[in-house]
């Protein structure tokens, strides 16, 4: 078990080591001092408790939709809807904290939080109901629901939420904001809020419920063999439902947290949010496991703040980041090879043994 | 085995403190010269568009002052995402840079928060107009009037009586330059018509492309872009057009785009319909360092003090005259042109 994990670890390691030796090499390709520029990197990252608030803050939304693309993994789901359920959460809890100002701040939050959160879960649902009944591939049908989102949203900001000519919502009010002034004044006034310890306590429940409850084992039961699960008595459609739902929700909390806790806002958006894509990187870079997904989301997030700082502190463009993380991306998908050739190197040495026994 | 991975990660960490102890950041102070940075709204400095033209203002002020790009000079942060708009910022007020700029309309809240949190610093916004703070200045164009000349241009041009307008996201900013166009075209000749469509976006150069490839195939012969680096696709298809043997054209936003008219065997680009982003951050910096910064106030660009303006690229020389002679119209105040 120990070795086991032990090799579970290095791989992902070695992805990295690996991303970051590329950077280096395009970096002195190009010119520009490697070493430099990762101090820059560092420090700019972690090297005052500003930029740790601002790290902390952007690794929590990643870490909610890493989580949601884990969870929907297990059960055998490719969800790429991470980016459109993140929009629906953010909506949903913008939407929340705008309807209802009066109510008291913890019960606000709460509200905001869950209206984000089901909104979310709704919406990726949709893609496991598909799937469940008419065996509809759910990377198709969550692609297309992420311009659904994306579009749907811009429309609803426009119509609903922004005073007329405006493309962003009103801010919501302070007290249903996650960016307390004691964050910011322990933080210098970084972005820094409460959604992160959240996202904390959402990993032990996602690792509890995987290790301690039925439904859990039932969705990784579907996730290794659909049809074995089936003869065993698992409801199969009824689990395909409850992944993909939980999932959303997820990644919808994850949204409705960057809402009140970064944005104070939502407006419309070029793009679908880079977030939703990023999490699945950080969730393959953990191999899924719920406490790995905290360093995979840390690391994620450090290189992304740190990188701003590149192009303030020397002539290095700052999209020899996107380089690193994409690297990284390239040998996390790699990996598989990597493992691949590993146990065909165990398997080859197994006969061996065996013939030699005969 | 487990020994050598302790060892690893010994060294790492061991590496890290290194990297703490040896940052170059500090930040020395030389002599009273003055710094400023801006921070994109989501493209790069190299948009073709809105951002460059406000980068190479920038780099041009710092030239002529003999400063260096980075810390106590002149730099710029680029924003990938909204989420980055406030660490941006803050990274640039950490390394001291005395003034701010905000480029685009989508930063206003993050300069407005920034601005009350560092009351020393200069903030400054273009396209939008931040309220209360003592220390931002808002900067804005009268793009409206350089949209009607862009109109007359079109109207001036066209054979089939058929212009279109390609517009990027439906904000406030974009609507003034669809209302100055259609005003322009108007004044010519009521009777042309005008087709607008919207991207939706100012990054997505591929539906740019198809809804000009639709437009000129609806005989509309000249398209006047504001949709940044949308607007990439509209000068692609008015090539392929061009290239099969119809008479097209394009009229360019933000920079001068004759360049992007280009093509083996002739240009597409008209006109371009110029918004001197580079101007304002430049003059804004140089009243800065004369310790005279507009903070709290709102500075207007138009057509008279050449804060707009259209460019003639390839037009006649009898429509050209035409837009001249509406251009004093306006700035006489003879002909007021409506933002809505």
């Amino acid at each position: 078990m120990q070795i086991k994990s032990l090799k579970g670890l290095m791989i992902p390691l070695l992805s990295v080591i690996a991303g970051f030796l590329v950077g280096a090499i395009v970096m002195l390709i190009f010119g520009y001092d490697p070493l430099q520029n990762y101090i820059n990197l560092f420090i700019g990252s972690l090297g005052d408790i500003y930029s740790i608030g601002e790290t902390l803050r952007n690794m929590t939304p990643l870490i909610l939709t890493a989580l949601g693309f884990a969870v929907a993994s297990k059960a055998g789901f490719f969800n790429i809807g991470g980016p459109g359920q993140y929009l629906f959460g953010w909506f949903g809890g913008i939407s929340f904290a705008l309807a209802f100002p009066h109510l008291p701040g913890l019960i606000l939050i709460i509200g905001s939080l869950l209206c984000g959160a089901i909104l979310g879960g709704i919406w990726s649902m949709i893609a496991g109901v598909l799937r469940a009944y008419f065996g509809t591939s759910e990377v198709i049908t969550t692609i297309m629901l992420n311009y659904i989102s994306l579009y749907f949203i811009n429309y609803a900001i426009r119509s609903w939420l922004a005073k007329k000519g405006n493309d962003s919502s009103p801010n919501i009010v302070a007290k249903a904001s996650l960016n307390t002034p004691f964050l910011k004044s322990i933080t210098n006034n970084s972005t820094f809020n409460w959604g992160f310890f959240i996202a904390l306590v959402v990993v032990v429940l996602v690792w509890l419920y995987f290790n301690k409850t039925n439904s859990g084992f039932e969705i990784k039961a579907v996730g290794i063999n659909e049809t074995a699960s089936r003869y065993a008595g698992v409801n199969v459609k009824q689990t395909i439902i409850v992944a993909m739902l939980i999932s959303g929700l997820l990644a919808g909390l994850g949204g409705a947290i960057d809402g009140l806790g970064n944005f104070q806002n939502i407006s419309v958006s070029n793009n679908l949010p880079d977030v939703g894509f990023n999490g699945m990187a950080v969730a393959l870079l953990a191999s899924e496991n719920p406490f790995g997904i905290i360093f995979a989301a840390l690391l994620f997030s450090a290189l992304q703040i740190g990188g701003l700082s590149i192009s303030v502190y020397s002539n290095t463009p700052s999209e020899i980041v996107d380089i690193v993380i994409a690297s990284i991306i390239f040998f996390v998908g790699i990996k598989y090879l990597f493992e691949w050739l590993l146990a065909k190197k165990r398997h080859h040495a197994q006969t061996k043994l065996s013939e030699g026994g005969r | 085995m487990k020994k050598k991975w302790m060892a690893l990660i010994a060294t790492t960490f061991a590496l890290g403190t290194v990297l703490v102890g040896c940052g170059s950041q500090s930040s020395s102070s030389k002599g009273t010269k003055h710094s400023a940075a801006l921070v994109t709204d989501g493209g790069g400095i190299d948009d073709k568009s809105f951002n460059q033209s406000a980068w190479e203002g920038l780099k041009s002020w710092g030239k002529s002052h003999n400063l260096k790009k980075g810390v106590n000079g002149y730099n710029y942060a680029q924003s990938d995402d909204d989420s980055d708009f406030l660490p941006n910022i803050n990274k640039l007020i950490k390394a001291k840079y005395a003034t701010i700029f905000g480029i685009g309309y989508k930063l206003d809240n993050a300069i407005s928060t920034s601005a009350k949190e560092n009351p020393k610093t200069n903030f400054a916004i273009i396209d939008s107009v931040v309220k209360n703070r003592k220390n931002v200045a808002s900067v804005t164009f009268k793009t409206e009037q350089s949209s009607f000349l862009a109109g007359v241009a079109a109207a001036e041009t066209t054979k089939t009586n058929k212009v279109g307008f390609v517009g990027g996201m439906q904000s406030d900013v974009i609507k003034t330059f669809e209302a100055g166009f259609k005003q322009g075209v108007k004044a010519v000749n009521p009777k042309i018509q005008v087709d607008v469509k919207y991207a939706g976006s100012f990054s997505k150069a591929d539906v740019g492309q198809s809804l000009a490839t639709a437009m000129y195939n609806n005989n509309e012969d000249v398209i006047f872009h504001a949709a940044g680096g949308t607007g990439a696709g509209v000068f692609t298809a008015a090539k392929n057009a061009a290239k099969n043997g119809k008479k097209v054209w394009v009229i360019g936003v933000d920079q001068d785009q004759k360049a992007d008219g280009a093509y083996k065997g002739g240009n597409v680009t008209l006109a371009s319909a110029v918004k001197k982003v580079g101007t304002a951050v430049k003059d804004l910096s140089n009243q800065a360092m004369k310790g005279k910064f507009p903070g709290g106030k709102t500075v207007t660009y138009d057509l008279k003090d050449n804060g707009v303006g259209l460019v003639n690229d390839n037009m006649s020389a009898k429509a050209w005259k035409v837009v001249q002679n509406y251009q004093q119209q306006i700035e006489s105040g003879k002909i007021k042109v409506s933002p809505k």
